[in-house]
């Protein structure tokens, strides 16, 4: 199977697999999806017939339920396959799973994994699309869809935001993803992080990189606060959370110097009171809820293009 | 009476010679006569004194299905070599005399090429306690290099211990230079190509750190050091340093580079395909310049394969959970002409691939070029011809080569081991 799709590639594995055009289309697409969500019937027939099996290696409710709930909308029939309590937990390879949905009939394989690169192997041994829902520390390109979508949707555009993105960048796929989807949207994106959470070798990315929060939010048009995870704290990335939170942590005090248009996004889950504050998280900056609602949207988005164009 | 009369062949990059071979030994280089003797035209081709790896998993005992001591030997004989050095890390761990005889017995009874086990520097590859170097060095195998390959001696107190101890036996110790603390959950080369796949990086400095500890260590003891598969620039610069530093003193230091580690680079890792998983890991055009450079210079002494071959599963699975290592017996000839035989010559390639080697290993039957008296173990090179790497093709159990589909340059034709032919015609004799 070859013929390509609407998006111009055949599996989302990266953010960077989408040009402008094809980045663009999604988020044009998704805004009619989400015209459709305020309609009483919120299904269309455009994949009746077709398969989308979700394929999680790793717990993410939220993700799973979002490609879920996409899938649906659009008439798909969905299976979900979850690592646990299934043949995987009794040592079935990634190849020999990835054969038995292919002789299922898989048209669209939602792939979580903790190993980066996963969805890149999987993609060798089906014919069906593959899209990365999040792999190891690499990418999640429909989690930086959403989030582009959001920005888009509160500041009329993308092109020219100036965006923030601060915390764990070393082991964050959102950040990735982020970086390569705002870069070809035309944003400028800087990462705020300790030394110690940026990658060796992040001078290559298309971003500027500080080691100050307070010097990056007085121009800030959107700041966006990744999860950090508490276990880091063990492996000595940095002294203690209530450091962490007075360095990098956007507390009410801090938000205050954003400009009054600035937004405040987080992929979630949050650590509340770690990076982020609970009452910035819940202020009218915040953009959580709607980035979840969104990510519906874009899902089906990517769907329908990455599908629809095959029957 | 002589066995073999070789016609024609190039000595190095010196003149055309007939070789005359009988009972093990070179009897003659010039002109003979081939009366009586089978008679084998060399016209085109290149003598090498035989080849000589430092570094091969043979995988037996413990993972037959991945490589035997016998299916080993066959690409190594093929690959042109007459002596291969099998490291420590096979299951039970070469550890004990009894281990270490059985690879051995296993290799004579191969009878393809020359195994020489390595034997474990600690119990079990644990980095804990000394193995019994002695009792190795004392069994048939006449174990002289010992390395716990694949993990590094990283205790420092322990690796002087294991330098100063082996001096008794004129032991080397060969270092796995890599500080685990700096590679905790690592999966490739450190640096931009990581940052953009997500992986953690193993970083040059693991490395380096080692090397730049442990030269130190030879020094202060007068000991013997043998540093694996060098892949960083920075590491080069060290033994540089540590080669003037060392010179006249009773210790001393050597080095070796693989086959992949001049040839290719971390991102090669873009796809995922763990057939490029290997440690250490492959790292940027500019160490793979410095390993070139510092192979011609003398500062690496030898070309070592670290041939290691995985079972299909091993490699056709995520990146993270597949083993690293690759094949290199049956291309590392190749590899090597292709990328520096205008700056080293056939001399240089037989210095890197086989006297210095032989030499590092307490070899003595090997490594020599073919004059008369010597042991008769040559390998002849058209180096012209051109192949195609198949990995199914390949002798090797195994089918973990990164070269796979890649046209290379130069033929081993034959291969004689102690005056008989492990490969004639390009074929393994068995």
């Amino acid at each position: 199977m070859t013929q390509r799709t609407h998006l111009g590639v055949r599996h989302l594995l990266s953010a960077a697999d989408l040009d402008r055009d094809a980045a663009k289309a999604v988020l044009d697409t998704a805004t009619e999806m989400a015209a459709m969500a305020g309609r009483e019937v919120k299904k269309l027939p455009t994949l009746r017939g077709r398969t989308v099996v979700n394929l999680f290696y790793e717990d993410s409710t939220r993700t799973r339920i979002s490609f879920e709930a996409a899938a649906k909308r659009l008439s798909a029939d969905v299976i979900n396959f979850s690592a646990k309590g299934s043949s995987v937990s009794k040592g079935e390879s990634l190849k020999d799973t990835a054969l038995t949905l292919q002789a299922m009939g898989a048209d669209a394989v939602v792939i979580r994994h903790s190993a980066s690169g996963a969805p890149h192997r999987l993609a060798q041994w089906v014919d069906g699309a593959v899209i990365n829902a999040g792999d190891g520390m690499h990418e999640h390109p429909t989690q930086a869809l959403l989030d582009a979508y959001t920005m888009r949707s509160r500041h009329g555009r993308v092109e020219g935001l100036k965006v923030v993105i601060v915390g764990d960048v070393l082991h964050s796929r959102v950040a990735r993803s982020n970086v390569h989807l705002l870069h070809t949207l035309g944003a400028h994106v800087t990462l705020v992080a300790p030394p110690t959470l940026l990658p060796v070798g992040v001078e290559a990315w298309p971003a500027d990189v500080s080691y100050d929060l307070d010097a990056a939010l007085p121009t800030a048009d959107v700041v966006m606060m990744l999860r950090v995870q508490r276990e880091r704290m063990g492996d000595s990335f940095f002294p203690s959370e209530r450091e962490y939170a007075r360095r990098y942590g956007l507390d009410a005090h801090r938000v205050r110097t954003l400009p009054d248009h600035g937004i405040v996004m987080h992929p979630g889950p949050m650590n509340r009171g770690m990076e982020i504050a609970p009452e910035v998280a819940d202020s009218a900056r915040s953009t959580i809820v709607e980035q979840v609602r969104n990510g519906v949207s874009v899902r089906m988005a990517v769907l329908y293009l990455m599908l629809g164009g095959m029957s | 009476m002589t066995d073999y009369v070789i016609k024609g062949a190039r000595i190095l990059d010196g003149d055309t010679a007939d070789l005359s071979i009988q009972d093990g030994v070179v009897v003659e280089v010039g002109r003979v006569a081939g009366h009586g003797a089978e008679v084998i035209d060399a016209d085109g081709l290149v003598a090498l004194p035989g080849l000589v790896d430092l570094h091969t998993h043979l995988r037996e005992p413990g993972r037959e299905d991945a490589e035997t001591v016998e299916s080993g030997s066959r690409a190594a004989a093929l690959g042109g070599y007459t002596a291969v050095c099998a490291m420590a890390n096979t299951s039970p761990v070469a550890d004990t005399a009894g281990v270490v005889e059985q690879v051995w017995r296993l290799g004579r009874e191969a009878g393809l090429v020359d195994v020489r086990p390595v034997g474990a520097v600690t119990v079990g590859l644990g980095g804990e306690h000394l193995a019994e170097l002695g009792a190795m060095a004392d069994s048939a195998a006449r174990v002289r290099m010992f390395s716990d390959d694949g993990f590094c001696v990283s205790d420092p107190r322990l690796m002087r211990r294991a330098l100063e101890y082996v001096k008794a036996f004129d032991g080397v110790i060969a270092q796995h230079a890599e500080e685990p603390r700096l590679t905790a959950t690592s999966q490739m080369h450190e640096g931009v190509t990581s940052a953009r796949l997500g992986m953690p990086g193993w970083p040059a400095v693991a490395e380096e750190a080692i090397i730049a500890r442990d030269v130190l260590l030879a020094e202060h003891v007068g000991a013997r050091l043998h540093v694996c598969h060098v892949s960083t620039a920075g590491g080069v610069e060290i033994l540089r340093w540590a080669k003037r530093r060392l010179a006249g003193g009773p210790g001393a230091v050597t080095a070796e580079v693989t086959p992949h580690h001049l040839s290719l680079t971390d991102e090669l890792v873009e796809g995922y395909d763990p057939v490029y998983k290997v440690n250490p890991p492959l790292r940027t055009e500019a160490d793979v310049a410095a390993l070139r450079a510092a192979l011609v210079e003398g500062v690496i002494d030898a070309v070592a394969t670290d041939h290691a071959p995985h079972a299909v599963q091993d490699k056709e699975c995520e990146w993270a959970y597949a083993r690293p290592g690759m094949l290199g017996l049956e291309t590392a000839l190749s590899i090597v002409i292709g990328a520096l035989l205008d700056e080293l010559g056939w001399d240089g390639v037989a210095e890197r691939m086989s006297r210095a080697p032989a030499r590092i290993a307490g070899l003595a039957d090997h490594g020599h070029d073919p004059a008369p008296g010597r042991p008769a173990n040559l390998t002849l090179v058209d180096p012209d011809a051109e192949w195609t790497v198949d990995p199914a093709a390949l002798a090797s159990r195994s089918r973990n080569t990164p070269y796979a589909g890649m046209r290379l340059r130069g033929r081993v034709v034959a291969t004689f081991l102690y005056g008989r032919p492990t490969v004639l015609d390009g074929k393994a004799a068995r």
